[in-house]
């Protein structure tokens, strides 16, 4: 218990110090073209802690989440998922065309939608389980070339043709009506808005992670073949089967991704909404978060918070790109950070280890005689 | 399918003790010749039956050039990482560094050379960054080349509103104009070229397509950069260097207990790594004569689908970035139809795949090629031209079919992707 609480504490030095370093390479950065770091800092809280941008904060860490999580089951079983880019946003469209024209029972219809993205966000994954198992081929690159895959078929599927829908100048899916939309929850009161409704969908999304990683054989096996695959499948471990599984389970929350804003917001999927590069996001926020559900809460909110309070920077006439190397420094620092918080703990756990053993050491040789 | 030979497994890759493992294959110049050959009666005979004369133009084979170098130099990048033992996705990072730093200086010293330099210091940037994480601090590859596209991504759009701002036409998304390389033209090639192109021959005005492309689209830049494929062959496979450097991606245990420093090694692949995904951007930037925020598209990640096409092998990265190429430039000339003609020509190669393995006695494959040629040539037959927008898609598609059906024919580098310490090897 002291072991545990004491690897807590060292993670949670190595990703503030991994964040002080994170801010003083900004400061520098913003001190080379004569702005103050104090200054941007106390507009960014200022901005970033009213109620209508908490608000655009909350809906920012909801959608992170989700993918952040996606990616968060891969990672549990080393499998790299860079593809829940591709996964998300061929959901996204499937799930839209479905909602904005099968006509069910609210409720119902908006559960359809849902299950649809998490089918296709499923199968779309299950290409690269396929690949993986059946021909060996790495998760890494087949999720790669998916992406960009995915992305041409969403061009065609958006063809006037098929699921197509002029809109203006925007080309979309059929719109949703309002008996087939997610209304908002007023979480913040005087924000003069609401946060996504599905925002509960990400909890429970969180909620059933840690429970199923945690304390299911499902989940144990899941740690054990991400530990040592081999030894894993000693051990009576289907790794081929879990691998299949994780990939799908992966695919389907990566389908989840765009539904807060699809049923919450845009109501409709057109390819300018939903870009790519959340995929990304969400590898950076699993890092940041080390994995862990609660973890990932936080470093979804804290990169939305920086995503969000940054636009006021542009008013003061300093680029709010600054942020992206920000966001960019911390992920880099904070993985450097927690691989030497590991080899720390290596070594004292070793030490541990062999100072318990020198101390049974005599009493051993003592037995036989 | 792989352009070898069947006398032509000789052993370059030797190492010594992983040698047995590390066979590598003989760069046999008949065979490229003879399926160069073959090709190209081939395209042409396509060319003939369909119409679709745009498939050996000129100017699809001067735009093949053009795309096709940036795609080939992220590939090298990846190359001289990935022999280290360095897996690098951050080559589109370094190679979004490369067009910033690229047009940033090519603009403010009006010179495209030093463009080209400022293409190489940005790409050095971001592989020097990812040397540091990896091999020092051993990070996880993969997760430090996200972490290098997302900060390069970032550092790019500041350094641009920085740089940009208040230049003419410039700002955080775009450069000014920068000044690019001129089109070393021979006079009158074109003219006298396109006349023979115009009338139609079969393999003639193919050829004549073909030279027309290169003597009108090359750029001292171009040729600049197909030098360096000769160049990083002959350093990594024929070089005392070269060996020990790619004993690191194949043994570093070993390579270390021979006396090579294998952290030395490792950074030098990686900037080297970094400095030619840079290059690659400050390609693009030199070609358009503008930088544009999200200019690279992906070029990286095509770079690495090329390298494992070509088998972690400059030769084979360089024929994988040209198929890459080509299917980018066709989009531009006739798209759907040219594409479309293609599938005939797909058809035509399967029947000779099937023709080769029912000479070698392989009946099944055999079979199995002639039902694939039988396919693709109903799906040709039935329609009139493919949907435009999978044409992008070909060369993710390509790399995805040739890992799912060749993989037991490619190798990558034994210690690829793993991190290495010194003083732990067992």
């Amino acid at each position: 218990m002291r072991d545990r609480l004491n690897r807590l504490l060292l993670n949670v030095v190595a990703a503030l110090v991994a964040a002080a370093f994170a801010g003083a390479l900004t400061s520098f950065i913003l001190l080379i073209r004569g702005d103050s770091p104090s200054f941007v800092l106390s507009q960014m809280w200022h901005y970033g802690t009213q109620r209508s941008t908490e608000l655009s904060i909350v809906d920012g860490a909801t959608v992170y989440y989700l993918s952040a999580v996606a990616v968060a089951i891969g990672f549990r079983m080393n499998l790299f998922n860079i593809g829940v880019d591709g996964q998300y946003r061929l959901a996204a469209c499937l799930a839209g065309a479905f909602a904005g024209s099968v006509a069910l029972p609210t409720g119902v219809r908006q559960a359809a939608t849902i299950l649809v993205a998490m089918l296709a966000g499923a199968a779309w994954a299950g290409i690269v389980a396929l690949l993986k198992l059946l021909r060996g081929v790495s998760e890494v690159i087949s999720t790669i070339m998916l992406n960009f895959i995915a992305t041409s078929l969403i061009a065609y599927l958006m063809r006037a043709s098929v699921f197509g829908h002029q809109h203006g100048t925007d080309t979309t899916t059929q719109p949703i009506p309002t008996s087939g939309q997610v209304g908002g929850l007023d979480l913040i009161p005087n924000s003069g808005g609401k946060v996504y409704g599905l925002i509960i969908l990400a909890v429970a999304v969180g909620i059933a992670f840690h429970v199923i990683v945690n304390y299911t054989r499902f989940g144990f096996d899941l740690r054990a073949a991400g530990r040592s695959a081999s030894v894993a499948q000693t051990s009576g471990v289907n790794v081929k089967k879990m691998t299949a599984l994780t990939l799908l389970m992966s695919g389907a929350v990566a389908g989840l991704v765009g539904m807060p804003i699809l049923l919450g917001s845009s109501h409709s999927f057109s390819a300018a909404t939903f870009q790519s590069g959340l995929g990304f996001t969400g590898i950076a926020i699993a890092l940041l978060g080390r994995n862990n559900p609660v973890g990932i809460a936080f470093a979804a909110l804290l990169w939305s918070f920086l995503d969000n309070s940054a636009t006021i920077l542009d008013l003061n006439n300093i680029p709010k790109e600054i942020i992206q190397i920000t966001q960019g420094i911390v992920v880099l620092s904070v993985v450097v950070a927690y691989e030497l918080v590991r080899r720390i703990a290596l070594v004292r756990q070793q030490r541990i280890v062999g100072r318990a053993l020198t101390r049974t050491t005599p009493v051993a040789e003592g037995a036989p005689a | 399918m792989t352009i070898v030979g069947d006398n032509a497994a000789t052993t370059v890759g030797g190492l010594g003790p992983a040698g047995a493992a590390s066979r590598g294959r003989r760069f046999d110049l008949r065979a490229a010749v003879f399926f160069a050959v073959v090709g190209l009666a081939l395209l042409s005979l396509t060319r003939v039956i369909t119409g679709a004369n745009d498939i050996t133009s000129g100017g699809t084979v001067g735009a093949t050039i053009t795309l096709a170098v940036p795609i080939a130099l992220a590939g090298l990048g990846g190359l001289w990482s990935e022999r280290s033992g360095v897996v690098n996705i951050g080559l589109e990072g370094m190679m979004i560094l490369g067009t910033f730093f690229g047009a940033d200086f090519a603009y403010f010293s009006h010179s495209p050379w030093m463009g080209v330099l400022g293409g190489v210091v940005g790409g050095m940037i971001g592989g020097l960054l990812h040397a540091v994480a990896t091999v020092t601090f051993g990070v996880d590859q993969i997760v430090s080349g996200v972490a290098i596209i997302i900060l390069s991504t970032g550092a790019a759009r500041y350094l641009a509103g920085v740089f940009f701002t208040g230049q003419q036409g410039g700002g955080p998304t775009q450069s000014p104009h920068v000044p690019s390389f001129a089109q070393l033209k021979v006079p009158g090639a074109d003219k006298f070229f396109g006349k023979i192109e115009g009338h139609h021959w079969f393999v003639v005005s193919d050829v004549a397509g073909l030279l027309r492309g290169i003597t009108t689209s090359l750029t001292p830049f171009t040729i600049l950069m197909l030098l360096l494929f000769p160049a990083t062959w002959f350093v990594l496979w024929r070089t005392a260097f070269g060996l020990r450097l790619r004993s690191c991606g194949e043994n570093p245990d070993e390579a270390e207990s021979l006396g090579v420093s294998v952290y030395t090694m490792k950074y030098i692949a990686v900037t080297v790594s970094g400095a030619l995904a840079g290059l690659a951007g400050a390609f693009l930037v030199d070609f358009a004569g503008i930088y544009r925020e999200g200019q690279t598209g992906g070029r990286g990640f095509i770079g690495l689908a090329a390298m494992i096409f070509g088998n972690w092998r400059p030769g084979g990265l360089a024929a994988g970035a040209a198929l890459f190429g080509y299917t980018d430039g066709l989009q531009l000339r006739q798209g759907s139809t040219s594409v479309h003609a293609l599938l005939l020509l797909v058809a035509m190669l399967l029947v000779l795949l099937a023709a080769y393995l029912t000479w070698r006695r392989r009946v099944i494959p055999a079979a199995a090629a002639l039902l694939g040629a039988a396919l693709v040539f109903v799906w040709y037959s039935v329609t009139n031209d493919i949907p435009v927008e999978f044409v992008p898609a070909t060369p993710y598609i390509i790399t995805l079919l040739v890992l799912a059906f060749a993989a037991q024919r490619l190798r990558m580098p034994a210690a690829d992707g793993l991190p290495w310490r010194k003083g732990q090897g067992s």
